[in-house]
């Protein structure tokens, strides 16, 4: 069955806008998408994966390599160096909980060790997702140390492991997308402010909506290929939309008007470091590439400035007042209609 | 026709609905697998799985045992690829870690065809199975009402079966049947849009069924029966009588407009559901006291820990994600190899060679709190108790445990919200707790105990932290007097005792009271008198136990 179509997905336009920042820009470092059960947050990773073109990798290597990178410089003892490139979709790689640090990291390939007395590297879920997306549903529940290891391997684009005598490391190039309920426990503060975008969804309660969903939905069941191509032209322009601005994302400009005015938001709601400020600017830069605009104005961050600000707010955990409140106040404050 | 037949009825028609079946082994049940294993195709995938099932045996990998043999890498296929089609039947479900649960969500989001027939014999309302995959599952049946002679000849008939599933692809969808769905899940309170997709499902499996081309009213009541109702957290406004003029209805303010059949359709939808509702949901739901709300099970368990501080090496199978031990393996292979006729340079290692490095973790901690909420307590102290918790609260979200919280008042002991990761959650029950009426000690420990048990049982350390005055005195049958009721709480004191349950007992009365100090020794807790028990050494306290 082919994904549902990114452009047929009802309503959740932040969550959206997030998705196609991070596709855009990958080093914001993720998107954190906190909410409902059946809201579409898996739909909408796994639509936005189908509709990038697909990338060129070289044939047979496990890490994804990109030929164009670094020509024959493949990991170290990588089978494929040399080997021909070939075309392949965009990875979505499910990181489902209770998986083992072996799974995530890699680790000393087995069967090889103990058939054929070769000391190999199995590679594994973090070598699949190398330029792709890894997505974490309920990453709320994820152990500790897992979450810790993702986000530093997230953070860092390479995957370092020293274990069982092994001692390699790869590129692990990702989008990172968590999701998960807050209702079934938080995510510890210092492992929210790692993730660059943090979204909340919320299941749509109007009638009109959900039976848009449902229909749209229930179309796609009964014949995919038809539905899908109903919406092949939009998926199109998206697909566009998203490889201009990747091509133009380093000739947006960032005025200092709008520099400071990230700051002077960070300021009045606190937020700890600088990760808030840089991330801010990035994604206002990034969705100025997506709307074609030459520089990232205030208008940009305006739109940015709640999913990148509400994760990184200091606050009570038996704090019930949203913190999209907060920022939104602030935003307010910040530009006076 | 009861609604059972119907479920099994449908699920022979899609075996892609899935169901979860809540009842514990018995005459039905086995009546019910029995009759839809019949009524599905000759040949069609039947598997059981049982809950403990390894992630290789469940989506597949390397077959260890052929693979040494062959010395080449033999791949043996998962549960879940063998049962493409067919169905999966989940036994002892409410026992399914959530990581197993998420991989059968995924097989299940990516279509394919996979039945899932979940069998829950969970017993309270907290042991259900994982909510991601309830939330997938459409039909959710509970069996234990109904009686073994109803069941008899279930699936018994031969029905068209063969020529519904045939049918069922031309199938059409109406809008207005749409609309009814999203309605009428909109008006009882289902969050999960899932849930009007599965029902849509169901009653397009039913007109299949019935041999109609489109879900009609018939079809659409059942769908609402066996897949709404389940899922309401609401109970929907009773339908209106067509002869009153329409009062402004802000469920469902969308139906009142439209007024044609579209808005008939989805009333009688929402009756189907309201009529299959259970009675005693109702009573619950009309208490405004619906607290059953999704929460999973998290956290690593002891006794398979695969992190943690490593205590050795044990034999065992390297690939249910343990790591092996190379050294202690070779070590057990070493005396065996000239009688296994090894040739120099090359170490043959059987099955039984393999060590598997054990871990021991820390398991989380749940805290369970019981709160005194009785008159004495509300009149002097709960207030400043309220507070203490707060700050106890904030330090277990530190410490990322779970919490759970019992009030004592009035004549027993009441669950405020069962174990949580949720400290939001916590605040907010602990927030709405009012005080009055007498102390329930006895009946409070014995609650603690029975929490602090099945916390266990999950493979958690409990701790049980009590915040009362001590004037105990309502005896555990809930008959006033002082005598009495301080005789039955020693008595509870010494059973949670006895189960090695550290405890932490805190003295809201206004002076202390000796009995509390005397309650607090029988259950082996330390005691602290509020007036002293500053927020730090609270914290410190409940950190130490």
């Amino acid at each position: 069955m082919p994904p549902f179509p990114f452009s047929a997905i009802v309503a959740q336009d932040e969550m959206k806008q997030a998705l196609l920042i991070a596709a855009v820009d990958s080093s914001i470092g993720g998107v954190l998408v906190f909410g409902d059960r059946g809201t579409g947050k898996s739909t909408a990773v796994r639509a936005l994966a189908a509709l990038l073109p697909e990338m060129r990798v070289v044939a047979n290597c496990p890490y994804n390599c990109n030929p164009e990178d670094h020509g024959a410089r493949c990991v170290e003892g990588c089978p494929a160096i040399g080997h021909k490139s070939r075309a392949v979709p965009v990875p979505v790689i499910d990181l489902p909980l209770g998986a083992t640090e072996d799974r995530v990291v890699g680790a000393l390939d087995l069967e090889r060790a103990l058939a054929a007395g070769v000391k190999a590297f199995e590679p594994g879920l973090l070598a699949r997702a190398n330029r792709g997306f890894l997505y974490i549903d309920e990453a709320n529940l994820l152990e500790d140390h897992l979450v810790d290891l993702l986000l530093d391997v997230a953070a860092s684009g390479e995957n370092v492991v020293e274990r069982e005598g092994i001692s390699i490391r790869h590129p692990a190039r990702f989008v990172l997308v968590g999701s998960g309920n807050p209702e079934e426990g938080e995510l510890r503060p210092q492992l929210l402010d790692r993730f660059g975008l943090s979204v909340e969804v919320r299941t749509p309660t109007d009638l009109p909506t959900r039976i848009e969903v449902i229909r749209r939905r229930d179309a796609f069941e009964r014949d995919p290929a038809a539905f899908t191509a109903q919406y092949k032209r939009q998926e199109a322009a998206t697909r566009r939309r998203i490889l201009a601005a990747r091509d133009r994302l380093g000739e947006v400009r960032v005025p200092d008007s709008t520099l400071e005015h990230a700051a002077q938001l960070c300021m009045s709601l606190g937020t700890d470091g600088l990760r808030g400020e840089l991330t801010l600017i990035r994604a206002a830069r990034a969705l100025a590439a997506l709307d074609g605009a030459a520089e990232a104005t205030d208008h940009a961050l305006r739109r940015v400035a709640p999913s990148a600000l509400r994760h990184r707010l200091r606050r009570n955990p038996l704090d019930e007042a949203g913190s999209t409140v907060r920022v939104e106040r602030a935003l307010a404050e910040l530009f006076p209609a | 026709m009861s609604d059972l037949g119907s479920a099994l009825d449908l699920l022979a028609v899609d075996p892609g609905l899935g169901a979860c079946v809540r009842a514990g082994p018995g005459p039905v049940r086995d009546r019910f697998l029995a009759g839809l294993r019949a009524a599905l195709p000759e040949g069609t995938p039947w598997h059981r799985m049982p809950a403990a099932i390894d992630d290789i045996a469940l989506l597949g990998g390397i077959d260890l045992a052929a693979t040494l043999a062959a010395g080449r890498p033999i791949a043996e296929k998962g549960l879940l690829a063998r049962a493409a089609g067919g169905i999966v039947v989940a036994a002892m479900a409410e026992r399914l870690p959530p990581g197993t649960a998420a991989r059968i969500a995924q097989a299940l989001d990516a279509g394919g065809g996979l039945g899932i027939v979940a069998l829950d014999e969970g017993l309270d309302a907290e042991e259900r199975p994982p909510a991601a995959l309830r939330d997938r599952l459409a039909l959710h049946l509970d069996l234990a009402a109904v009686p073994p002679k109803d069941a008899a000849d279930l699936g018994a008939e031969d029905k068209a079966w063969d020529s519904a599933r045939a049918r069922l692809a031309a199938v059409t969808t109406p809008p207005e049947v749409i609309e009814a769905l999203a309605g009428a899940s909109l008006a009882l309170g289902i969050h999960s849009l899932r849930a009007p997709l599965l029902a849509l499902r169901a009653a397009r499996a039913a007109a299949a069924l019935a041999g109609n081309e489109a879900p009609g009213e018939a079809e659409l009541a059942l769908a609402a029966r066996l897949v709404l109702a389940p899922r309401a957290t609401v109970i929907p406004a009773p339908a209106e009588d067509p002869a009153e003029p329409p009062p402004p209805n802000p469920e469902t303010g969308e139906s009142e407009g439209e007024g044609d059949n579209t808005g008939r359709l989805a009333d009688q939808v929402l009756d189907a559901a309201r009529a299959a509702l259970p009675p005693g949901l109702l009573t619950a739901m009309a208490a405004g006291a619906l607290r059953t709300r999704e929460s999973g099970p998290t956290g690593a368990r002891q006794k398979d820990a695969k992190r943690g501080r490593p205590v050795g090496t044990r034999r065992g199978d390297p690939r249910a994600g343990a790591r092996l031990a190379i050294l202690d393996t070779l070590r057990a292979a070493a005396p065996w190899q000239r009688l296994r006729g090894a040739t120099a340079g090359r170490v043959q290692v059987r099955r039984d060679d393999f060590r598997v490095r054990r871990f021991a973790a820390r398991t989380r901690t749940t805290t369970v709190f019981v709160v005194d909420a009785s008159g004495s307590a509300a009149l002097h102290r709960l207030a400043e108790a309220k507070g203490a918790v707060e700050l106890l609260l904030a330090d277990c979200y530190v410490r990322r445990d779970r919490v759970a919280m019992l009030a004592m008042r009035g004549e027993g002991a009441e669950l405020l919200l069962p174990p949580t990761a949720s400290l939001a959650r916590a605040k907010r029950s602990l927030a709405a707790l009012p005080g009055g009426g007498g102390t329930p000690l006895a009946a409070g420990i014995e609650a603690a105990a029975a929490l602090a048990d099945q916390v266990r049982r999950g493979g958690q350390t409990p701790l049980a932290v009590f915040l009362t005055d001590g004037r105990a005195n309502i005896a555990l049958d809930g008959t006033p007097g002082r005598a009495r009721a301080e005789q039955d709480a020693e008595t509870a004191a010494a059973r949670l005792r006895g189960l090695g349950c550290p405890a932490l007992l805190v003295d809201i009365g206004q002076s202390a009271h000796p009995f509390a100090r005397r309650i607090a020794e029988r259950m082996g807790a330390r005691y602290l008198q509020l007036p002293r028990a500053d927020s730090g050494a609270l914290a410190r306290a409940v950190a130490a136990g």
